[in-house]
C-alpha cells in the first residue's frame, strides 16, 4: 500500500510508466549517475500514524513551561480573537500560492490591500507593502533601502535605543552589503539628540534609524529631528511597535521617511518566535524604493474594481541582481491575520488594548518600587507598556523562581537589570503574584 | 470559485458604533498620568469598525475568491504545490507552542528547542549535510545566508577577494538577487540549450575571484545536472564552493542527496518539499545546510543538544552573524517535522519517485499538442513551449487563462527565460492518475480550441470573478490604499 498521502495504486504505477515507456520507477532516474544515487534508506524512523504523530507532539509541548508572560522585548503577549485561525485556516487562503493569476487570487490581493491601507494609516505613511518576514529583516532592508536611495553615500546611523537583536541583524546585512553602521549614543535612556546633529554634520549619512517605543520602552521625544535629517540629506527610519501607535504620535506625524517593525504585536501568538511579520511603510515618493510585492488597485476588462500585484520592475524576478531586493515572498497569511486583528480591534479597541497596557505598565511599575528591591532604571523617562528596572538581586534567580512558580517576569538585560512588559491580559493577580516572588527573594 | 464577484472592501463595511471585540477587565485601578501631549498622535487611524458576524462574512466571501491546492489541481512549476497535510496544522497550534515567548529561558522551552533540533538532524540526514539551521525565513533568505556562510568560510581563511558568484542563465531570478544583496558579484554562465550546466563553459569563468556557484538540481527545466560530479571538482580544485538551491530537492527525495552530489551549502523550501502550506506567499521556511568543516559559519542563535540531553540556544564568534531575531518561522518548523515523521524513512523514499512519474505522465500525454523543446525523461517538472501549432497565434499566456476557466490554477509562464513561450508544469506527488487524466484532456481540448477558435481561447479567461485586470494601468498611477481610492474618487 503507498504512503495514505499518495493516491498512486500499483495497478495506476503500472499504467503510467506503460505510458513513458520506462520499465519501473527506477528507469526515471537512469541518468543520475550511479555513484550518486543512495544505496540505502534514510536513516529516519519508519512512519507515525495521525494519532502517534499528535501525541508526539504534545509530548513535546509539555516539555514547555506554560507562563503567565511580563516578557516582552519585541515580543507581547496580546490577546488573539478567535475569528483569525478560523479565517486564516481557510484553505483558500492557507493553501494558495503568491498571487500570479489575479483572476483567481481576488482574494489574497485584496487583503493584502487592506492589509497595506491598515499599516499605512497606523503608521501614518502614504504606502506599505505586502509585508516583509520580520521585524528585523523588515529594518535591514529598510536600511538598504535608505543606502540605495541615497546613491552615493553608504553610511546609516542607529540609535543604540534600538533593540540589540534587531541591531545584529541590520549589522550583518549591513557588513555583507557594504554598508556603514554608526552607533548614536544614548543619554538616559534615550538617543542623544545633540551626538545625532553632530554625526550628520559629519556628511555622507544616507539614514538615520530611532525606535519608538526604544528598547527600554521609552518614548523618546523627536521634536525637530525629522527636519534635522533632511537637512542632511538622510532618510529618518522609525523603527515602532505597532500596537503602540494606537496612542503614540506615529511615524508619519514624526516626519519619518520609512516607518518599520514587527507586526507581532498586533496579536500575533508569540509561538517560539515565528512567524511573525515585518512591516515596511514609506512616502509616495519611495514607494519604488520599496523592496518585496505591492498590490494596487486597477480596473478588470468589465470595468470592475480589480486588485493585482504592481510595480513589478522592482523586483528579483525582473531585475535579477539590480532588483531593490531579493526577497520574492510575503508573509501573506500573517498579512491576513493582521488586517483581521485590526479589522476586529477597530479604532478605538486597539486604543482600549493600548491604554489597558499603559495604565497596567505604570501600575506594576510602582508596585514593584514599592518592595524596596527594584527601581526604574530611567525614572524620568515617559514610557508605554514596557520598562527597565534595575535589580538588588540576581535577574537570573528572579526568572528561574518566577519560572518556578509559572510566571516569566521579563527579560534579562544584565544582571542586575530586567526588561518588563504588561499587556491587556495582565490582571491585577497576576502582577500581586509578581510582587510575593520579588518580596520573597533573600536579601 | 463558484460564487459571484464580492466586491467590497473592510473599510466599505464600516460603521461609527460598531466593534467586533470585547477586552478583559484587568483589575487595575489606578489612574495615570497621560503621555506629555507632543508623544501623542493626533489623528486616529482611520481603521474600520465592523461587528464580527460582518467580519465573517467578509473575509469568508473573499477566500471564495481565491484558489488553492484543496481547491484544485495546482501545477505551478518550480512552486511544488503538493498537499498540506492536515494534522501538521493542528500539532503546530498547540498551545504548548503557540504561548512560549521566544526569549523565554532555555530551561523553560525545551520542547520547542527539541523539535527544532530533531528537523535539523532529519534534514541533515535527507540533504547529506553535516547541519543545518533552520533560522531563514524562506527560500530567497537561505539562499542569502547561504553565500553569508560562503563568505565567512572565505574570510576566514584570510581570502577576501572572493567576490564572485556564478550563476547559470536558466537560475532562479532570486539567485543573482541574493548575491547581490550579499554584496557578491554576479556572473551568468550561459547554459546548454537543455538548460543544463556545461562544465566547459564554466571552466574559464572559475579563478581566484569566484566565491561559489549556484545550482538548482534538477534545473528549473526539470533536468538533472549529469555532470555535476565533474563540476564539483572543478569548482573545488578553483577554491570555490558549491551552493545547492533546494527550491527542486522534492523530485530527489529517496534517490539522491545534495551532500553525496559535491554540494558544500544548501537551502530547502520547507514550503515546498516538505509540505508546509504557502499561505498567499508566506509564511515559508528556508532551512540552510554545510558540510562538515562549515558548521561554525551559521548564523546566531543556534541550538544544540548538551551531554545530558537537555537543548540550549548559544551564540559563537565565527557565525556570519544573525539573520533572524529568533530561530525563525518555529510553527512552520514544526508542520515541516509532522510531515518528515508521518511520512517516514519508507515514505519519503517514495515521494521523489512518484513525482517524477506524474510529471513525466502528463509531459508523454501531450507532447504531440504542445512544443516539447527537450525530449527524454524529465524529474519533478519540465517545460513546454507553448502549442505545437504556432499558426494559431494563441500564446502561453492565453492557455493560462483559458485554464482557469476550467478550473485549474494555471502552470508557471514564460520562465525559464530560455523559451519564448514558457509553460512550466509541476504535478508533485499528491495527484491522483485520474486529476492527471483530467488535466491532460483539458489541455487537449484548449490545444484543439486553439485551432478551432482561436479569438475565443485569446479572449479568456471567460467565468472567473474578475477577468484580465489593467496591469499598466495600476503601474501608471499606483493606488495602494483605501485613501488613495477615496482621493481618487473625489478627484
Amino acid at each position: 500500500m503507498p504512503h495514505h498521502y499518495f493516491p498512486h495504486t500499483p495497478e495506476d504505477v503500472a499504467e503510467m510508466l506503460r505510458r513513458c515507456g520506462v520499465g519501473s520507477l527506477a528507469d526515471l532516474y537512469a541518468d543520475v549517475p550511479e555513484e550518486l544515487r543512495m544505496t540505502k534508506d534514510y536513516c529516519l524512523p519508519e512512519p507515525k500514524s495521525e494519532p502517534e504523530i499528535r501525541e508526539y507532539f504534545k509530548h513535546l509541548a509539555s516539555a514547555n513551561k506554560q507562563l503567565t508572560c511580563f516578557a516582552g522585548a519585541g515580543y507581547y503577549n496580546h490577546y488573539t480573537p478567535a475569528v483569525i485561525s478560523h479565517i486564516t485556516g481557510r484553505s483558500e487562503f492557507l493553501t494558495a500560492y503568491t498571487p500570479y493569476q489575479p483572476e483567481i487570487s481576488q482574494g489574497t490581493l485584496q487583503y493584502i490591500f487592506e492589509y497595506q491601507s491598515m499599516m499605512a494609516e497606523l503608521t501614518g505613511m502614504d504606502v506599505s507593502n505586502a509585508s516583509m518576514y520580520d521585524g528585523a529583516t523588515a529594518t535591514a532592508e529598510a536600511v538598504m533601502m535608505a543606502v540605495a536611495a541615497a546613491r552615493k553615500r553608504n553610511r546609516v546611523l542607529v540609535s543604540a535605543t534600538l533593540n540589540p537583536a534587531v541591531r545584529k541583524v541590520v549589522d550583518t546585512y549591513a557588513r555583507y552589503h557594504g554598508v556603514r553602521i554608526d552607533t548614536i549614543p544614548a543619554c538616559e535612556g534615550v538617543t542623544s539628540l545633540s551626538d545625532l546633529e553632530k554625526m550628520l554634520a559629519d556628511g555622507d549619512v544616507a539614514g538615520v534609524v530611532l525606535a519608538e517605543p526604544n528598547f527600554y520602552g521609552i518614548v523618546e521625544d523627536w521634536t525637530d529631528v525629522a527636519e534635522m535629517c533632511h537637512k542632511a540629506k538622510a532618510l529618518l527610519i522609525v523603527n515602532a511597535i505597532p500596537s503602540d501607535l494606537a496612542m503614540l504620535r506615529s511615524p508619519g506625524e514624526w516626519g519619518a521617511d520609512i516607518a518599520v517593525g514587527d507586526a507581532q504585536s498586533l496579536g500575533m501568538p508569540l509561538s517560539s518566535g515565528g512567524p511573525y511579520l515585518g512591516y515596511i511603510c514609506t512616502t509616495k515618493a519611495l514607494i519604488r524604493k520599496l523592496p518585496g510585492r505591492i498590490v494596487g488597485a486597477t480596473t478588470d476588462a468589465d470595468g470592475r474594481r480589480t486588485f493585482v500585484l504592481t510595480l513589478q520592475a522592482r523586483e528579483q524576478h525582473i531585475r535579477r541582481d539590480k532588483a531593490t531586493s531579493n526577497i520574492c515572498s510575503n508573509q501573506g497569511l500573517m498579512a491576513l491575520h493582521t488586517a483581521i486583528y485590526l479589522s476586529v480591534l477597530g479604532p478605538e479597541g486597539l486604543r482600549e488594548v493600548c491604554g489597558k497596557s499603559y495604565a497596567g505598565a505604570h501600575e506594576l511599575a510602582s508596585r514593584l518600587e514599592a518592595t524596596g528591591r527594584m527601581k526604574l532604571a530611567y525614572p524620568a523617562q515617559p514610557f508605554c507598556n514596557e520598562f527597565l528596572m534595575h535589580t538588588d538581586f540576581p535577574v537570573d534567580e528572579l526568572i528561574a523562581q518566577g519560572v518556578a512558580m509559572g510566571l516569566l517576569p521579563g527579560v534579562k538585560v544584565a544582571d542586575d537589570a530586567i526588561l518588563i512588559a504588561v499587556t491587556e491580559l495582565n490582571t491585577s493577580a497576576q502582577m500581586d503574584t509578581f510582587v510575593e516572588l520579588v518580596n520573597r527573594l533573600p536579601k | 470559485m463558484n460564487s459571484t464577484y464580492y466586491g467590497r472592501l473592510i473599510f466599505e463595511l464600516s460603521k461609527e458604533g460598531r466593534r467586533g471585540c470585547s477586552l478583559p477587565d484587568t483589575g487595575v485601578k489606578g489612574d495615570y498620568a497621560p503621555l506629555p501631549d507632543n508623544l501623542l498622535r493626533t489623528k486616529t487611524p482611520a481603521l474600520p469598525r465592523v461587528d464580527e458576524p460582518t467580519l465573517v462574512r467578509h473575509y469568508h466571501n473573499m477566500s471564495a475568491n481565491n484558489f488553492g491546492v484543496d481547491s484544485g489541481f495546482y501545477p505551478l512549476g518550480s512552486c511544488t504545490m503538493k498537499y498540506n497535510p492536515k494534522i501538521n496544522e493542528e500539532v503546530a497550534a498547540l498551545e504548548g507552542f503557540t504561548a512560549v515567548h521566544p526569549l523565554q529561558p532555555d530551561y523553560a522551552s525545551q520542547g520547542s528547542l527539541e523539535a527544532y533540533y530533531t528537523l535539523c538532524r532529519a534534514l541533515a540526514e535527507i540533504g547529506g549535510m553535516s547541519e543545518f539551521t533552520l533560522n531563514p525565513f524562506a527560500g530567497a533568505h537561505g539562499e542569502l545566508t547561504g553565500l553569508m556562510v560562503i563568505r565567512a568560510y572565505h574570510q576566514s581563511r584570510g581570502d577576501d577577494k572572493r567576490r564572485v558568484v556564478i550563476v547559470p542563465d536558466s537560475a532562479h531570478g532570486t539567485n543573482p538577487a541574493s548575491a547581490a544583496v550579499a554584496g557578491l558579484k554576479v556572473v551568468e554562465v550561459k547554459s546548454r540549450p537543455d538548460g543544463t550546466l556545461d562544465v566547459e563553459a564554466l571552466r574559464p569563468l572559475l579563478n581566484d575571484e569566484v566565491a561559489a556557484v549556484m545550482m538548482t538540481n534538477p534545473n528549473t527545466l526539470g533536468i538533472f545536472e549529469t555532470d555535476i560530479p565533474e563540476i564539483a571538482k572543478a569548482v573545488h580544485e578553483a577554491g570555490a564552493l558549491m551552493y545547492y538551491d533546494g527550491a527542486n530537492l522534492n523530485p530527489l527525495l529517496g534517490v539522491a542527496r545534495p551532500g553525496d552530489m559535491g554540494f558544500d551549502v544548501m537551502h530547502i523550501n520547507l514550503h515546498k518539499t516538505f509540505s508546509t502550506p504557502h499561505g498567499g506567499g508566506g509564511p515559508g521556511s528556508g532551512p540552510v545546510g554545510v558540510r562538515k568543516g562549515l558548521e561554525q559559519f551559521l548564523p546566531n542563535p543556534r541550538v544544540v543538544r548538551n551531554a545530558d540531553g537537555t537543548f540550549s540556544l548559544t551564540d559563537t564568534d565565527t557565525a556570519l552573524g544573525s539573520v533572524s531575531a529568533t530561530l525563525g518561522n518555529f510553527a512552520v518548523q514544526l508542520k515541516a517535522l509532522a510531515y518528515i515523521l508521518t511520512l517516514g524513512a519508507s515514505g519519503l523514499m517514495e515521494a521523489g519517485s512518484l513525482a517524477t512519474l506524474n510529471a513525466n505522465y502528463i509531459k508523454e500525454s501531450l507532447k504531440d499538442k504542445y512544443l516539447l523543446p527537450i525530449e527524454g525523461v524529465c524529474k519533478h517538472e519540465f517545460v513546454f513551449d507553448g502549442l505545437a501549432d504556432k499558426s494559431t497565434g494563441v500564446t502561453t499566456l492565453n492557455i493560462a487563462k483559458r485554464l482557469l476557466d476550467y478550473g485549474y490554477h494555471a502552470p508557471t509562464i514564460y520562465f525559464p527565460l530560455l523559451f519564448h513561450e514558457s509553460l512550466m508544469i509541476e504535478p508533485t506527488e499528491t495527484e491522483s492518475k485520474e486529476t492527471l487524466d483530467q488535466f491532460i484532456d483539458t489541455m487537449c481540448t484548449i490545444a484543439d480550441e486553439a485551432a478551432s477558435d482561436p479569438d475565443m481561447v485569446k479572449a479568456a479567461p471567460h467565468t472567473t470573478p474578475v477577468r484580465r485586470p489593467d496591469d499598466t494601468q495600476a503601474a501608471l498611477t499606483p493606488k495602494v490604499t483605501y485613501s488613495d481610492l477615496i482621493a481618487d474618487a473625489d478627484a
